[in-house]
């Protein structure tokens, strides 16, 4: 959800600048822009007569976020008062209460804990691992477009099946992987070790999430200039160096997004992998929130309590987002 | 398949347009097979079907078990919910408690006028789904229990007698102990790790998991299962975990294929693994009952199902439960059951065709299939081993399970996970008691 949000919102970002772009060489052959230009000579822009235009071409933007997020955002948070059994049968308003039982639960906290240590492993290593890759890929080599057609192949794997692959590899007994781990003297067990479930679906999380931050830093160190690099190498930049010290700062755009997205990915679009590699256990060593959320709502049919949940996690990814706006964006040069 | 379903579906249409009576009466059957299984479902509707005019049943897979409830939730909160939904064992409290929204089959049989008699059925089979008074709720369609799968030739291997498998725990011990030199990953182990410790254990031991009958007396049932028995067990495992003499292998079923591979040469699970062994296992295998405790007195007492069963729901006409009631009669068609069971490998549900198929010898052919049904009619149940019935069931088992591996991998006294166990369980009854039966 706040993925397609957050590209919805780079994509707008993208088309404002092409339409200022756009206005400004339009400007002087247009005779309406050359008059406004006469009135304004500082600033050229495309006026609009009538406010009922513009609101109509946003109308459909709005009916959409209106009725897949805010309608059922409200619902979440309407439900989160009550308790109620599944059928609907009985319903009682009781205010906080399933936040209050919920903030009495360690297992809650345990959740959390599950939870950031989980997305900060996921996001940071799928992302230092496609920009390696990107880097390796953006050089002059031979078939490089086949490689990273190759790179970009597990983008389009349902996460479900990722995790299946996953099981296959490392189910102790029958995987490939689990097998040579056992045979070199390593006791692979993640049905009952919790550190190892743990390092799994972080691998399978991974794993789904390094295609997709590969094209985007791909794409963001194509169109970093050559002319840039090639005056840093002349000044005596070392590869190492002219990375950290121009292409790095100029990347950082791409970074800042996809730091935000990655967090986002972690937080909410790996419920499957999960589901099906370890189901939240083994003894809730990969319960995360979402996790949480689906297995008391949904199994559980405890409505009220997960509705609750889902309604604090929500605050949470907002106030991350927030915050990496607030503060990290600062240090991003466009 | 869908093609084949709508000629059938147009056939009908125009047979319903050229009859001067009116129109076909449509029964939403919605359901949870796959495969085989699916094959059966839909074979049934369409014998059903051709059998009379009046009525048309028509199945729909909606997924997974848990699914197919959820499904069946949201439909019925959109009000539009099917005639029948096929739920499993565990969603039990969760359809009874919902009172508006169910049509217990027993009245639905009476007042529809459809000859039924209660006693006619396996009572280890429809206790698990009757009140206590024997009143019958739900219609039981796929039925097993849980058995001990035992790879034989791995028990000569290792030395010990293939034709006389370890009946009692210590023997599985002692067993798995001997096995664990020649498997050394896994001497045995089980699949659904709460059914069997717990549940069955329970069950097979005459001693109760909860007050009130398991529950079936009622939703203000407390869990007691944290008696010194259950802790024989479980230390016992916990002890063997250590060099893989026993070895966990998950929550459910999914780890089932170690024993087909042969790396498990004892297993524990459903009996419905049955068709999978069959066509994957490449050694001598066969299946016993359930070990247990020599020294309890009442051990073996007899095993509970596990499954799933037709529930009707709340709120359609009387013309359309007329349909549902003689669906659920041509099911409990002695002929019909009988072969069933022998086809598909499912539990019987009436006793005329257990005893038909016992009479036609083909247990002695298939004697496998004969275990679980002499598990779960090894003596009359009693109020541990007639099922159980606790609320958010599925929630439960996942908290049971949690426990047993926090024990497992020495993360917590066996007797302290136990209380856990017990405590976050009562947590889960209250929480549904008070939602529920209002």
């Amino acid at each position: 959800m706040s993925e397609a949000q957050a590209f919805a919102g780079e994509a707008n970002a993208v088309s404002r600048d092409v339409a200022t772009v756009e206005a400004r060489e339009l400007a002087p052959a247009d005779g309406v822009a050359g008059a406004a230009k006469a009135q304004a000579p500082h600033e050229a822009r495309a006026i609009f007569s009538g406010k009922l235009l513009p609101y109509l071409l946003l109308l459909p933007q709005f009916a959409i976020s209106l009725v897949f997020f805010y309608w059922p955002a409200a619902q979440a948070l309407w439900q989160s008062f009550l308790v109620q059994d599944a059928f609907g049968l009985s319903t009682e308003f009781v205010w906080f209460e399933n936040y209050a039982e919920l903030f009495q639960r360690p297992d809650y906290y345990h959740a959390i804990g599950v939870t950031f240590l989980f997305s900060g492993f996921v996001a940071f290593l799928s992302l230092s691992l496609a920009l390696l890759f990107a880097t390796m890929a953006d050089r002059q080599i031979k078939a490089a477009r086949l490689y990273r057609t190759l790179l970009v192949w597990p983008y389009a794997v349902a996460p479900a099946v990722a995790s299946v692959l996953f099981i296959f590899m490392f189910q102790p007994g029958l995987g490939l992987f689990a097998r040579a781990l056992q045979r070199s003297g390593i006791d692979w067990n993640p049905i009952l070790d919790g550190t190892q479930a743990l390092i799994l679906v972080v691998i399978a999380a991974v794993w789904k999430q390094i295609s997709y931050n590969f094209l985007f830093f791909l794409a963001g160190l194509q169109a970093i200039p050559k002319s840039v690099i090639e005056a840093a190498a002349i000044d005596g930049a070392k590869p190492w160096r002219r990375f950290w010290t121009v292409v790095f700062p100029l990347l950082s755009p791409t970074t800042f997004f996809l730091i935000v997205v990655n967090i986002t990915y972690a937080f909410f679009d790996t419920l499957g992998i999960i589901d099906t590699a370890t189901g939240g256990g083994p003894n809730k060593a990969t319960e995360t929130l979402v996790y949480k959320v689906f297995q008391d709502g949904r199994l559980g049919a405890d409505l009220g309590g997960s509705a609750a949940q889902s309604v604090i996690l929500m605050v949470i990814v907002i106030a991350l987002t927030a915050i990496q706006f607030r503060y990290v964006e600062r240090r991003v040069h466009y | 398949m869908k093609f084949a379903h709508r000629a059938v579906l147009a056939a009908g249409l125009l047979m319903a347009m050229t009859l001067p009576s009116g129109a076909v009466t449509e029964i939403q059957w919605w359901h949870a097979m796959t495969g085989p299984n699916n094959d059966v479902v839909v074979k049934l509707a369409e014998d059903f079907n051709k059998s009379q005019s009046e009525y048309k049943v028509v199945p729909a897979y909606k997924g997974s078990y848990a699914d197919t409830l959820n499904a069946g939730i949201a439909a019925y909160r959109a009000g539009n919910a099917p005639h029948i939904i096929q739920v499993f064992e565990v969603g039990t409290a969760t359809m009874m408690a919902a009172k508006g929204a169910i049509k217990p089959v027993f009245q639905l049989m009476k007042e529809a006028g459809e000859p039924f008699d209660p006693a006619s059925y396996l009572p280890a089979i429809t206790g698990y789904y009757s009140t206590s008074k024997g009143e019958m709720l739900s219609f039981p369609f796929n039925s097993s229990s849980m058995v001990m799968w035992v790879n034989r030739d791995a028990l000569r291997k290792a030395g010990l007698d293939a034709d006389h498998p370890p009946k009692t725990w210590p023997e599985v011990f002692e067993a798995a102990k001997k096995l664990h030199a020649t498997s050394p990953t896994c001497g045995f182990s089980s699949g659904w790790i709460t059914w069997a410790m717990i549940e069955q254990f329970s069950a097979w031991h005459n001693v109760p998991i909860g007050t009130k009958a398991n529950g079936l007396d009622g939703f203000d049932t407390v869990l007691e299962f944290n008696t010194p028995l259950e802790e024989k067990l479980l230390q016992n495992l916990v002890d063997l975990q250590k060099d893989k003499t026993f070895d966990y292998s998950g929550r459910t079923n999914t780890g089932e294929g170690r024993f087909t591979s042969g790396e498990c040469p004892l297993f524990m699970t459903s009996s419905a693994f049955y068709p999978n062994v069959k066509a994957n296992a490449k050694f001598d295998f066969t299946s016993v009952p359930m070990p247990y405790f020599p020294d309890v007195n009442d051990a073996p007492q007899n095993s509970i199902i596990g499954g799933a069963s037709l529930w009707v729901m709340g709120g359609k006409s009387a013309d359309e439960y007329k349909g549902v009631a003689k669906f659920f009669t041509f099911l409990s068609d002695t002929d019909r059951q009988a072969n069933l069971h022998q086809v598909s490998g499912y539990l019987p549900i009436t006793k005329a065709a257990y005893e038909k198929t016992k009479a036609s010898g083909f247990y002695e052919k298939n004697p496998i299939l004969e275990v679980p049904l002499l598990e779960l009619t090894h003596k009359p149940p009693t109020e541990n081993s007639r099922g159980l019935r606790f609320g958010n069931m599925v929630q439960m088992r996942d908290v049971w399970a949690e426990e047993i591996e926090a024990a497992l991998s020495g993360q917590k006294p066996v007797k302290a996970a136990l209380d856990a166990a017990v405590e976050r369980g009562n947590q889960i009854l209250r929480q549904f008691e008070r939602t529920a039966g209002r």
